[in-house]
């Protein structure tokens, strides 16, 4: 029972990221399912304000029900506090799949990031802030495409 | 001294106020970029007050949450330094403030990170990460006005020395027992972070004069009741409304 409950919310998708579930991002910190099937889910947000926080737990519980949970909690953990460095690697590269550069890992020295369609070192960026607070914008000079860059942080 | 729900209302407010008076940039900034920018800027103050203010509502244990604390209290019940308060004025004015509250809000948190009180911590370990991007993107931008045209540069200086006196705030003594943190002892580390900013920048650091105080204690200027006003006015007029 608990492994098919950590595995039905562990696929939850994120609601800003489509491509990434919440697995994926590291943001799920803990299930436990007691012998009365009711389960209690720990998750992390990756920034304070975050704003699909709300539809991440709803969709959290409705999926561990659907698992066969006779009841959810979803409890919000801050702490360790989320960095990039949670990402898994299957979603960096999921990330670049989708044409969004993913971050460095922080333990290492910063280097900008390639360009996730040609490859191409030689990239410049063009605003600090993307669509989403996480994401900055930036350009190929290789083959002159824009494109997204996961900050990491 | 102060208690810690008092402290933590402190903490909030000043997120609070900032994150209200930064949103006012929406669908005005000098550009698309720097509208959404300033905008997450916002919403990360906005996280930040969430969670100090649930947090405070939650120790004083008399049905307070978040949105009580934030859209019910009046003017002399809010704990934030007048700093935040001040109106956004141009770009480089709104540049300053941030810059001046978020080398302190990131100095702040990294301490207090280190506190035993675990959900003080944590609260702050997150919200310090915030703050360090808020230092960067303001930084960049004093840089680039103060270094810039004589205009620029001219609009730059004016905005520096006028939000100045309202950073001693700051620094003056007031913590709380848990926090076991002398804010006078954050002004050096802080003035390190801000000289070198505005010497890239070919600004001097204004002179310490006249200091804005009160705001710790409720007592604010008068710039705080309007910006209540419009916060407030949707909340109190359809009380109890849910989406």
């Amino acid at each position: 029972m608990r492994a098919r409950v950590e595995a039905a919310v562990a696929a939850v998708p994120d609601p800003e990221l489509r491509v990434l579930s919440i697995g994926e991002l590291g943001m799920l910190r803990g299930v436990s399912v007691d012998d009365g099937g009711h389960a209690v889910i720990t998750v992390t947000p990756t920034y304070l304000g975050c704003p699909a926080l709300e539809f991440i737990k709803a969709d959290v519980a409705a999926a561990a029900r659907a698992a066969g949970a006779t009841g959810v909690e979803v409890v919000v953990s801050l702490s360790p506090p989320w960095t990039t460095d949670w990402l898994s690697e299957t979603a960096r590269a999921k990330l670049a799949d989708a044409g969004i550069a993913p971050p460095g890992r922080l333990s290492l020295p910063m280097l900008a990031p390639g360009c996730p369609r040609c490859s191409s070192p030689d990239t410049t960026e063009l605003a600090s802030c993307g669509a989403a607070a996480c994401m900055a914008l930036r350009r190929c000079t290789g083959c002159g495409e824009p494109f997204e860059h996961m900050k990491a942080h | 001294m102060t208690s810690l729900f008092d402290y933590l209302l402190g903490l909030g407010d000043d997120a609070l106020v900032a994150a209200q008076r930064t949103a006012e940039w929406c669908a005005r900034a000098p550009q698309l970029e720097e509208e959404v920018a300033l905008a997450n800027v916002a919403l990360d103050q906005l996280g930040q007050a969430r969670a100090f203010l649930g947090y405070a509502g939650e120790l004083e244990g008399a049905g307070r949450d978040e949105d009580a604390l934030a859209f019910l209290r009046d003017e002399a019940g809010f704990r934030n330094a007048q700093l935040v308060e001040l109106p956004n004025g141009d770009f480089g004015t709104t540049v300053a403030k941030t810059l001046f509250l978020a080398a302190y809000q990131k100095l702040l948190f990294s301490r207090l990170a280190r506190t035993a009180e675990p959900r003080l911590a944590g609260i702050a370990a997150k919200a310090a990460k915030e703050s360090a991007f808020h230092v960067s993107y303001a930084s960049a931008w004093t840089i680039r006005l103060g270094d810039g045209t004589p205009l620029s540069h001219r609009r730059m200086r004016d905005a520096v020395e006028e939000v100045w006196p309202y950073t001693h705030e700051l620094f003056e003594p007031w913590t709380a027992p848990e926090a076991g943190l002398d804010p006078a002892t954050l002004r050096e580390p802080w003035l390190r972070v801000v000289e070198k900013v505005l010497g890239e920048a070919t600004l001097s650091r204004p002179q310490d004069g006249w200091a804005a105080t009160g705001g710790r204690h409720g007592r604010h200027t008068e710039w705080l009741g309007p910006l209540l006003a419009e916060m407030q006015s949707v909340h109190r007029a359809h009380a109890g409304a849910r989406w």
